[in-house]
């Protein structure tokens, strides 16, 4: 099978030029496939750059050297030397990501926090406000709340907004960092059910999660990113 | 009220293009041999200090300030690229006062403070061709809705408005006439906290509602980041860094880009 994510020898090192241009290598010889509808966990300590290697299949952090290729709009593209727009073309068909935290805009009713990837992908505003409130619902967030900007909330509110506004699109590749950090019992179950949910429909997930039950509950493979240690 | 997001298109054909652009003063090199393209419903930030060479670089873009080298040329509605210093000055003035917009700084500067608000909308509309008062009226005030000003204060002139109000009809009066690209002079330099971040909300919105392309100058990361898919850095009159822009403020490469995103204060 065609993997929708394939890595090979990525790797990111930080030059610090404040820090009179002190060298931090993150990860060298990043390797890995993601193939459809299956979920690889990264695993390794903090600190061990897995948050790095997602930003890195996002394009949010560049990447010094290798290719991180993925299946975009039915043909190969490398995110590492794809050009900006490329990226963005690629962040609205392709790869939807769960930040830990949620980058709340000000004064946007948390409704449309949610709706917006749908929105940017074509779907009509009623549609997408429908699907949202769907998937809210689901997140235990009560009605009453929509309407209110997400900034207003508790961090478990908030984080559950972020985790809706990620799964709601319809893309083939979901990037998830530490999606149940502060959820209780029940939300993280719901978190648990909506990965099956996108494995079912094919999609590819790189996931960092610290819960063991939650670890164990949605990962097809173990990734160990320990040995893509830069400095080792 | 359109109803759809229009996205970024994925259109492979630039709208405008520079080459090469340099300006000096002098002996001042206020910009450098800069090059770009922007697409339709892209919006690049241009940010740097003062004095680095972004407000001339804005000024040589939208062909109010002519280059000592180098172009910029736009495609116009008939998809056809043009030199801008080749236009004829008819040209120029339709793309002015239709396909563009400029949102400036002080909007004393983009604003007719002694007219009405509906005029100040409406004048616009007249420019290209409209001719029925009550509908370029009933246009004025839809737009005033949508930049969240009270149509009580249609006939108020804006030297009797806040500096938010000011800056919100400085919009309603720019995209009245539907521009494809809108160049904006930091648009919320000088107003308070608060009323930039309303401010920057609807100004997101609405560049996304009606796909604009837009060049924004700034000096606040912060605007950059709410509001632009690209960032343009300049120091001393040249680009050192470009990129997508959560990716050039989240993992700056430049020791002058580092510098610049260390020094935000934390909220």
């Amino acid at each position: 099978m065609i993997p929708m994510i394939d890595i090979r020898n990525a790797e990111k090192t930080f030059v610090m030029h404040l820090q009179d241009g002190i060298r931090l290598p993150v990860v060298r010889g990043v390797s890995f496939h993601v193939a459809p509808g299956e979920c690889v966990v990264l695993g390794g300590p903090s600190g061990a750059g897995k948050s790095s290697i997602l930003k890195m299949i996002f394009g949010n952090y560049r990447c010094d050297g290798g290719a991180i290729c993925v299946q975009h709009m039915g043909a190969l593209l490398d995110i590492a030397s794809a050009e900006p727009r490329q990226i963005l073309g690629v962040r609205r068909h392709t790869i939807g990501y769960v930040s830990q935290f949620l980058r709340a805009v000000p004064r946007v009713a948390s409704l449309d926090v949610v709706a917006e990837p749908l929105l940017a992908a074509g779907v009509a505003r009623a549609e997408a406000r429908e699907r949202a409130g769907v998937l809210l619902r689901r997140l235990n967030i009560p009605d009453r709340l929509w309407k209110l900007p997400p900034s207003t909330f508790s961090g478990g509110e908030q984080q559950r907004v972020n985790i809706a506004r990620g799964f709601i699109s319809d893309l083939p590749i979901l990037l998830l960092d530490e999606p149940t950090a502060s959820l209780d019992a029940a939300n993280r179950a719901v978190v648990v059910e909506l990965v099956a949910e996108k494995k079912r429909a094919g999609v590819a997930m790189v996931a960092i999660v610290h819960d063991d039950e939650v670890r164990h509950l949605i990962a097809d493979r173990l990734v160990d990113v320990t040995s893509f240690a830069a400095n080792a | 009220m359109l109803d759809v997001t229009k996205a970024p298109v994925d259109n492979d054909q630039p709208l405008l293009l520079a080459e090469g652009l340099s300006k000096s003063f002098g002996r001042l090199h206020a910009c450098r041999d800069v090059s770009f393209a922007l697409y339709p419903g892209e919006v690049l930030a241009i940010v740097g200090e003062s004095g680095s060479g972004k407000s001339t670089l804005l000024q040589l873009l939208s062909a109010q300030m002519t280059p000592n080298a180098g172009s910029v040329s736009y495609r116009m509605r008939d998809g056809v690229m043009r030199d801008l210093a080749a236009l004829g000055e008819a040209e120029r003035r339709f793309l002015f006062r239709t396909d563009w917009g400029f949102v400036h700084q002080d909007a004393a500067m983009g604003l007719r403070m002694g007219v009405s608000a509906g005029a100040n909308v409406g004048e616009r509309l007249m420019a290209v061709g409209h001719n029925h008062y009550g509908k370029i009226r009933q246009t004025a005030a839809s737009w005033l809705e949508r930049v969240e000003i009270s149509t009580d204060r249609i006939d108020d002139a804006p030297k009797t408005y806040s500096g938010g109000m000011r800056q919100r009809l400085q919009i309603a009066r720019n995209l009245v006439t539907e521009p494809r690209l809108v160049f904006m002079d930091e648009p919320t330099g000088g107003l308070d906290v608060s009323v930039q971040a309303r401010l920057l909300d609807m100004m997101r919105t609405l560049v996304s509602e009606l796909g604009l392309a837009a060049i924004v100058v700034t000096h606040d990361l912060a605007v950059a980041r709410l509001l632009s898919h690209r960032v343009m850095v300049m120091q001393g009159g040249r680009v050192i860094e470009t990129g997508l822009t959560d990716q050039v403020l989240d993992d700056p490469r430049e020791p002058y880009t580092q510098l610049l995103v260390s020094s935000i204060l934390p909220a």
